[in-house]
């Protein structure tokens, strides 16, 4: 008797209906706009926070460097002594004072110059400060040898190096984020997606123990099924769930955009970053077009098809090892021994992605942690967007299927000897011995 | 009369742990079949083999003279010991769950729960939800659960726990109409006047083994120790009682009765039959108690786990 499908719709009936998950659904989104919209607008605040800052320059090069923006005055308070100035900007209570001590030759260094300020300052106004003085120096120095300035502006040159692969693909560096952008999103969509709803199907099946309701059940079906049912339900439960945050989210993201007027995209991140560095390059309408040519550079097709293995495999995988732990606990606080074991990878696995794909996506330590099976998925998810050999796609895909098939086995091993006792919190041991009975 | 179910020389090992030796019975049909045994004889692990939840190392299971197969889950109705109900679903979507898993359609489901609820005056708890009910109106609604596809084999354990005196003779009157209505009862408990109440077989698991089965009459036949309980009445009180202890083996006696003087067990020998006995006693004083002790389910219980 096939009761997959009944149990399948019992565990997302009984999923959708509860009322927190519900109350999640909705409120999620409207928590994360929430809080983008609140950081967006306060560094929006700090950034238009209007300082003045005091210069005392007493080595005469640079006191015409600063000029005012729309955010910081600069005052000239040459003529004073330093005591003087350092009162002054007290009283008038200033951001802060740049003294450059007078010095005989151009070669400056950090004992000339000078931030005096009541709080520490900001890493952006030092460095914006130290950019100019270096620039100013250089051109001075340039000066000096003979040069002109119109030879200094004429020696700029801009480029952007134009990337080709030997089979004459081409890419520059928007493919290059725009690849980042599809395999991190993918990698870390399915590591949320397994910590959210792997605890979901924890959760679950603990209920059917606490509630004693199991030995009623498995005498109808066989865990297996019931484990499975649970796992798809859960998923299919998950999937809704997902959708409809992606869905409200966008929504909810224009309708506050538009009504409070904060651009959300113009929170500092360090992709934001090196999308400015390649927009100045350029400019914005050259920028949208590579950004298309980039999406339809990326291996869609192989994308989506990988997506959708690696994501269902390494989905199950992880949930049936957590509908095991769920059998073998009593209770929710006995599982933190079992779950280590499980995150472990996981995380090992969005660190790889992190810090090694972005460096290198074919290096060794990329390529290895793409065919061990508990990371390959999130891993590989990452890699796919830079060129995945499909012999690698296929290896590791069968590599984590192997090991799919086997964690089911052991789970459903676990499971069916673990939902039957009560009371005890087993070792892993016992575990161990709970796969030969 | 012929076997619903026969298990023949089940073993089951857990680890070093026999949880099972070589267990045999025979449950006939239409029979209520008491499975008693102290905590941790193997009761449960046999009820599960049964149930298909757990397989045996060794021997087989035969239901209505096949080999136990998946499809016999819908001829089987399973009430455990550990039980419950999803706490936060509704009842009549609960019933209608567990039913379909026993593989009835819905509407037939549907047809009979309404039956079961009006039968059991539980009609107004369809939309409730489990938490909201006690544990003995929950008890009630797993009742129904079990019983609800009409198994041929039905195997309680522990039925009346946490059921009032008034639902739990309730449920013992449905277990009685559901014999008579053909079904065949295998009824694990540790409560000894249900089994004397309501079995016709036992068979007593103790430490994996079997160590007795039968007829609950003919155990009794065999455990019985041909002891008469006598109450009599006299004058001479003293002679009396030293006349028939110098004849027979005389114990002393408790029971309840109006007002008799000597209470006596007296045990015959072969020799002796019960006519002799009487003819003794009508000689020498009043009779106002005469009955043959008959070994309590309780009894048999306890003197069995102590010899072994």
């Amino acid at each position: 008797m096939n009761h997959l499908p009944l149990i399948i719709k019992r565990e997302y009936l009984t999923k959708v209906k509860n009322k927190s998950f519900i109350v999640m659904t909705f409120l999620s989104p409207l928590i994360m706009i929430a809080l983008v919209a609140v950081v967006a607008y306060l560094s929006q605040l700090n950034n238009d926070k209007q300082r003045t800052i005091s210069i005392l320059d007493e080595s005469g090069y640079l006191s015409d460097v600063f000029q005012n923006t729309d955010n910081t005055t600069y005052t000239n308070l040459s003529g004073l002594n330093f005591n003087d100035a350092i009162a002054l900007v007290k009283e008038k209570d200033d951001y802060g004072l740049l003294y450059i001590a007078r010095v005989d030759s151009m070669d400056m260094s950090s004992a000339n110059v000078k931030f005096y300020s009541e709080e520490s300052p900001s890493l952006g106004i030092i460095s914006g400060l130290e950019e100019r003085i270096e620039k100013r120096l250089r051109d001075l120095k340039l000066q000096k040898d003979g040069v002109t300035m119109a030879q200094i502006e004429a020696s700029k040159t801009n480029i952007d190096i134009a990337q080709e692969s030997f089979e004459g693909e081409k890419s520059s560096k928007i493919d290059n984020i725009i690849k980042l952008a599809f395999g991190g999103a993918a990698g870390y969509l399915l590591f949320m997606f397994i910590i959210i709803y792997g605890n979901m199907i924890m959760r679950s099946v603990i209920e059917e123990k606490t509630s004693r309701i199991i030995e009623v059940i498995i005498s109808s079906v066989k865990p297996i099924q019931l484990m499975m049912g649970k796992i798809i339900g859960t998923s299919l439960a998950g999937i809704t769930q997902f959708a409809i945050w992606v869905i409200l989210g966008s929504v909810l993201m224009i309708i506050v955009s538009s009504i409070f007027g904060i651009d959300l995209a113009q929170i500092n991140s360090p992709q934001q970053e090196m999308m400015d560095q390649a927009m100045q390059a350029d400019g914005a309408q050259a920028m949208a077009e590579n950004v298309i040519i980039a999406i339809g550079n990326l291996p869609l097709t192989n994308l989506i098809i990988a997506f959708m293995f690696f994501f269902i495999g390494g989905y199950l995988l992880y949930s049936s090892l957590y509908a095991a732990i769920g059998a073998a606990v009593d209770n929710e606080t006995d599982t933190q021994q079992f779950m280590l074991p499980i995150l472990m990878p996981l995380i090992l696995a969005v660190y790889v992605g992190v810090f090694t794909v972005i460096e290198d996506p074919h290096g060794t330590v990329s390529t290895v942690f793409s065919f061990i099976p508990l990371t390959s998925p999130v891993v590989m998810l990452m890699r796919i967007p830079f060129g995945v050999p499909i012999w690698q796609q296929g290896l590791s895909l069968v590599l984590l299927i192997g090991t799919f098939i086997l964690a089911v086995w052991f789970a459903a091993k676990i499971y069916r000897v673990g939902i039957l006792m009560y009371g005890k919190k087993p070792t892993y041991k016992e575990l161990f011995k709970w796969l030969k009975y | 009369m012929s076997d619903l179910l026969v298990a023949n020389s089940v073993s089951k090992n857990f680890g070093k742990f026999k949880a099972l030796n070589q267990v045999s019975i025979a449950v006939p049909k239409g029979s209520i079949f008491g499975l008693l045994g102290p905590n941790g004889a193997g009761k449960t692990t046999l009820i599960r083999i049964i149930n298909q939840i757990t397989m045996p190392d060794q021997g087989t299971v035969h239901l209505d003279g096949q080999p136990l197969k998946p499809e016999h889950i819908r001829d089987i109705g399973y009430l455990p010991e550990e039980r419950g109900l999803y706490k936060s679903m509704k009842v009549g979507e609960q019933c209608l769950y567990l039913a379909q898993l026993k593989g009835l359609s819905k509407s037939e489901a549907r047809t009979r729960l309404k039956y079961w609820f009006e039968k059991l005056e539980i009609g107004d708890w369809w939309n409730k939800k489990i938490q909201e009910l006690s544990k003995g109106q929950a008890q009630k609604i797993q009742f129904i659960v079990t019983v609800l596809h009409q198994p041929k084999l039905l195997i309680f354990d522990e039925p009346f726990s946490g059921f009032d005196p008034i639902n739990a003779n309730l449920i013992k009157d449905e277990i009685l109409q559901l014999r008579e209505e053909g079904a065949t009862v295998i009824f694990s408990t540790h409560r000894m006047e249900s089994v004397e109440e309501l079995c016709d077989h036992i068979a007593l698991i103790h430490k994996s083994n079997k160590v007795l089965d039968g007829k609950l009459n003919d155990i009794k036949r065999q455990y019985k120790t041909n002891t008469f309980e006598v109450g009599l009445k006299s004058l001479h009180r003293e002679k009396v009682l030293s006349e028939i202890q110098n004849t027979f083996q005389v114990l002393p006696a408790t029971f309840k009765n109006l007002n008799d003087d000597i209470k006596l067990n007296i045990k015959l020998d072969d020799q002796n039959s019960p006519n002799d006995l009487l003819s003794f006693l009508t000689a020498k004083a009043e009779v106002h108690h005469f009955v043959e002790v008959i070994p309590s389910a309780s009894d048999i219980f306890i003197q069995t786990v102590k010899n072994n």
